[in-house]
């Protein structure tokens, strides 16, 4: 069991309010980690700061992939952050709208895949053989995940559910070995958040990728994670298995209120 | 130098007012208000002649010209908004951007087809005024009046968007539109508003500006526009303040540059700031940077 | 369920229509009806214009009307899901009877174009086919990577200039400037994006607006350099292995370069927009948060769509600079920059087929409705503002690649 991600010491600071402060946080090997808290709590300003969006006031973030040594994250471009295979979907969906399914999911190949300008103009066999492969790789994707009935449908015209299928398949296309989930089962009803539930599960038994989730779905969080970590207000209140953060009278008290026994 | 920077950034302000209103409340830089300002001077310019063929005396000239001016570009601000960008706002921005593009094309042409395209010479409206003949090497009488009517205007407008209810109307829809539309607001009546005063802001300046130089044109709109619209980002698009400020800064600048460096080059200077500005702080003087909520 | 369709009363549709038939009588009142001519102190009442006004404006104000109620109808049936129909032009092109039969016939027209016509009209088709150059070049900048650049015209300029001075000072021939237009254009291209990389839509617009202008008034005043307003004279046409070729031959042969020129830039561009770079372009366009999020490096690939878009512009502007012989600053206006962006809107942003379509309709059809040849920048103006309301997508509805999956593997349909 390794670690994929360390965050140690995180402090985020815009002007004079702090956003994030004193954050540790843990993702390992073949887990699914749920990162919760009341809105506004800083989950979201986590994920960004992760994935280059912001740039840390202090602390460290690190994460590698399993066998590899980790790098250090901080202020690195969003897209240098993919590229090192931490892959993310956002709060409101952010497919491509004008663009079909298939187009989505091929951008998705984009970081690994080489072919520049003369590749392009030339077509030359290693271009051919790199576009043919990323064609059939994505395809194959999203068969998968059932979404084959889609595949030409331009995003924006799709129902919400089979967009945030979509978006997550799009993510895995990036050959990540850690997805980071924002609210993935938002507006979801009770259906669609037990196909989210297999869908997340196949994706860390089959793909071997690791979840960290942002979820205010509190039966979806118990029955998902392994491990949970809860914020309020900037900090870290929490951490550790379902069973034992459910009973946790600071969580409680945070969520005054909430029956996280639902 | 100092004096005519004064004054030409008095002009740059009063027209960049409309640009900065309506950036604030639709997010639409409108390329047409150049053609706002141009138009109000037209309509100045014609009524103007008008009038005095039919031999009525300097002051009603003025006051029916300018109240006609005033009128005629708030009603083109008005339709215009309601034929290019009231159908466009929901769509995607650059489509809104080409649309206002659009607009600007067709305005200038149509004043240069319906009237001509030579320069048309102005009278100068503004009446000397006998009170200030002692200290006209100062400053001019002309000159003054400017910087006069720019700083009411300037009060005016900030009186009504602080303390009247129609401000505080626009302050909301200009924060978030939707939560405006939500609480009551009639959004659409807004909007329309911000296009009326703005648009009457910009005949002022342009009938001033008309008067200072004497002569106008189809195409003074264009140039203007730009001047008005760097006045308007160099002192924080959006924020009324900002855009007195910027016209200023701008109307120095121009004038100190063009005494010591040349006065060829008198327009690129505009563009040159107005790049440096955009690349450099695009929130302006006055401006706070909004960053993107992802 | 069925849309519900408003029920439209005759007496409230009279009204509105007379309501704006009265306002814009009111409206244009002063700019239309009264011409001031201030040499002889007279005023021209024209109140002939005053009625066309109120006539033209109560009958579109009914045109303009049902066309926005058709916009909204569409819009709520493509939220509620219904997919669309293909169009009836599509349905033509796409039948297979119809198309080899048709792009033969146009190639002999192309082919033969010179010959049928007389050396005016041949000259005309340069320019438009010079215009579809440019608008395929802002194609990749505007339509597919969505970087509004209104300054595009600063690149044709640079090549024209290029060679016009080259020619000039150093007797340069076509042929020897061509590449270097291209080189020219991308390094040009890729200079102007640094600066922009950081900024949003609308102040982009504005700053490459401030670009173009800059290089023109820089042309028009830095007299030393540019010979100013009165521009370059006397510079050569291309060569056809040194012989001299008088004007009628010069033309035809400038016609069929351009041909080949149009040819391969059509072929370079469909590479490009179809390829791992074209995506990326498009991710950048649609959503440049999501974009980023996917890998795409954002910085580089806006500057390969700048530099890759103005390429086509600095040789356009040789090519432009070979066949007036004559270059100068007022050419390369910010109107030139705007046109060339109607193109491009109107040819569906992002569409070849649909650039190249505008391209021609935008040269040509002024030349061939003389009558109208006046109010050609009005049209264009109001031409703008329509297609944004009514027709975003462009005059050709651009439908989406089709893949199609068999066990052999894929293979790609439009």
């Amino acid at each position: 069991m390794e670690t994929l991600l360390n965050i140690k010491a995180l402090y985020m600071r815009f002007g004079g309010l702090a956003a994030l402060e004193e954050i540790d946080l843990e993702v390992r090997t073949g887990e699914i980690t749920a990162l919760i808290g009341p809105n506004g709590a800083g989950k979201t300003t986590i994920f960004n700061c992760i994935t280059g969006i912001y740039n840390p006031t202090a602390g460290d973030i690190l994460a590698g992939r399993p066998g590899r040594k980790p790098q250090r994250l901080n202020g690195r471009a969003p897209n240098e952050v993919t590229a090192l295979g931490l892959a993310r979907t956002f709060q409101n969906i952010r497919l491509f709208p004008n663009l079909t399914v298939l187009e989505n999911v091929m951008i998705g190949r984009h970081c690994r895949t080489r072919a520049g300008i003369l590749g392009a103009v030339l077509r030359d066999r290693r271009t051919r053989g790199e576009e043919r492969e990323t064609l059939v790789r994505s395809y194959r994707l999203l068969t998968r995940f059932a979404l084959e009935p889609f595949v030409n449908e331009l995003a924006k015209n799709l129902p919400y559910g089979v967009q945030r299928r979509v978006e997550i398949v799009r993510a895995l296309a990036t050959e990540p070995f850690l997805l980071l989930l924002d609210e993935p089962a938002a507006g979801m009803n009770i259906n669609e958040t037990r196909q989210l539930d297999e869908l997340i599960n196949r994706i860390r038994d089959e793909e071997n990728v690791s979840i960290l989730l942002i979820e205010h779905d509190m039966s979806l969080v118990m029955s998902l994670s392994d491990r949970i970590y809860v914020m309020d207000y900037g900090r870290m209140i929490a951490q550790g298995p379902p069973a034992r953060i459910k009973n946790d009278p600071n969580v409680i008290k945070a969520y005054l209120g909430e029956d996280l026994d639902a | 130098m100092f004096l005519g920077g004064l004054t030409r950034g008095s002009i740059y302000a009063l027209i960049a007012l409309g640009y900065t209103m309506v950036y604030g409340i639709i997010e639409l830089i409108n390329f047409a208000h150049g053609e706002i300002y141009m138009i109000g001077a037209f309509t100045a310019l014609i009524i103007a002649s008008v009038l005095t063929v039919y031999g009525l005396n300097a002051l009603a000239v003025l006051v029916l010209a300018a109240g006609a001016a005033v009128i005629y570009s708030a009603a083109y601000g008005f339709t215009m908004e309601k034929i290019a960008y009231k159908p466009l706002r929901r769509a995607p921005r650059l489509s809104a951007l080409i649309s206002a593009i659009g607009m600007s094309i067709f305005l200038q042409n149509y004043v240069l087809l319906a009237q001509t395209s030579d320069f048309l010479p102005f009278p100068a409206l503004i009446p000397e005024l006998k009170f200030w003949r002692p200290y006209s090497h100062l400053i001019s009488s002309a000159e003054l009046v400017i910087v006069v009517t720019t700083i009411a205007a300037m009060v005016g407008l900030n009186i009504l968007i602080k303390f009247t209810k129609m401000g505080k109307a626009m302050r909301a829809t200009a924060q978030d539109k939707d939560m405006a539309l939500l609480l009551g607001v009639n959004v659409n009546r807004v909007i329309s508003q911000t296009f009326i005063i703005g648009s009457s802001m910009a005949a002022l300046g342009g009938i001033l500006i008309a008067s200072h130089v004497g002569q106008i044109n189809f195409y003074i709109g264009f140039i203007a526009g730009i001047k008005a619209f760097t006045a308007a980002v160099l002192g924080g698009i959006g924020s009324v303040p900002g855009a007195a400020l910027g016209g200023l800064v701008l109307g120095l600048t121009e004038s100190f540059a063009t005494g010591y460096v040349s006065s060829d080059y008198e327009d690129v200077f505009a563009f040159i700031l107005l790049v440096l500005i955009l690349i450099f702080r695009p929130e302006g003087i006055l401006g706070r940077s909004t960053a993107q909520k992802v | 369920m069925p849309a519900h369709r408003p029920r439209i009363s005759i007496v409230s549709e009279l009204r509105q229509s007379l309501v704006a038939s009265v306002w814009f009588m009111f409206l244009t009142f002063p700019i239309m009806v009264i011409r001031v001519n201030t040499i002889e102190n007279t005023i021209e009442w024209r109140w002939r214009n005053m009625v066309l006004i109120g006539l033209g404006t109560f009958f579109l104000s009914f045109i303009w009307r049902f066309f926005l109620r058709r916009r909204e109808a569409g819009r709520k049936k493509a939220e509620g899901g219904e997919t669309q129909r293909l169009t009836l032009t599509r349905r033509i092109i796409a039948a297979r009877e119809v198309r080899r039969p048709s792009l033969v016939a146009v190639g002999a027209f192309v082919l033969l174009f010179p010959f049928l016509f007389s050396t005016y009209q041949t000259n005309i088709m340069i320019t438009a086919l010079i215009y579809v150059m440019l608008g395929l070049g802002l194609n990749i900048v505007v339509g597919v990577a969505g970087l509004l650049d209104l300054g595009y015209v600063a690149f044709y300029a640079v090549g024209a200039y290029a060679y016009a001075l080259l020619n000039h000072h150093y007797g340069l021939g076509f042929y020897s400037v061509l590449p270097l237009g291209a080189l020219l254009g991308l390094t040009f291209g890729v200079l102007l994006g640094f600066p922009v990389l950081r900024l949003r839509g609308d102040y982009l617009a504005i700053v490459t607006l401030g670009f173009g202008e800059i290089i023109r008034l820089i042309l028009e005043n830095w007299n030393e350099f540019s010979q100013g307003p009165s521009g370059i004279a006397g510079i050569d046409r291309p060569g056809l292995f040194g012989l001299d070729l008088d004007l009628d031959l010069a033309m035809k042969y400038l016609y069929y370069l351009m041909v080949v020129m149009v040819l391969f830039t059509i072929f370079v561009v469909n590479r490009l927009q179809n390829s791992r770079i074209g995506r990326a372009w498009l991710a950048l366009r649609e959503d440049e948060i999501a974009c980023q999020a996917m890998g795409i490096d954002k910085h580089k690939t806006k500057l390969t769509a700048f530099g890759l878009g103005a390429t086509w512009a600095g040789m356009a502007g040789v090519i432009f600079a070979a066949k007036t012989t004559f270059v100068n600053p007022a050419s390369f206006t910010f109107m030139e920059s705007a046109i060339i962006l109607s193109i491009v809107v109107m040819g569906g942003m992002g569409s070849i087929v649909g650039v190249t379509l505008a391209a021609f309709v935008l040269m040509l059809l002024p030349e061939y409705l003389r009558a109208f040849s006046e109010y050609r920048m009005l049209l264009f103006g109001a031409c703008l503002v329509l297609m944004m309301v009514f027709r975003p997508g462009g005059l050709i509805q651009k439908v989406q690649r089709h893949y199609e999956f068999h066990d052999q593997g894929p293979a790609g349909r439009d």
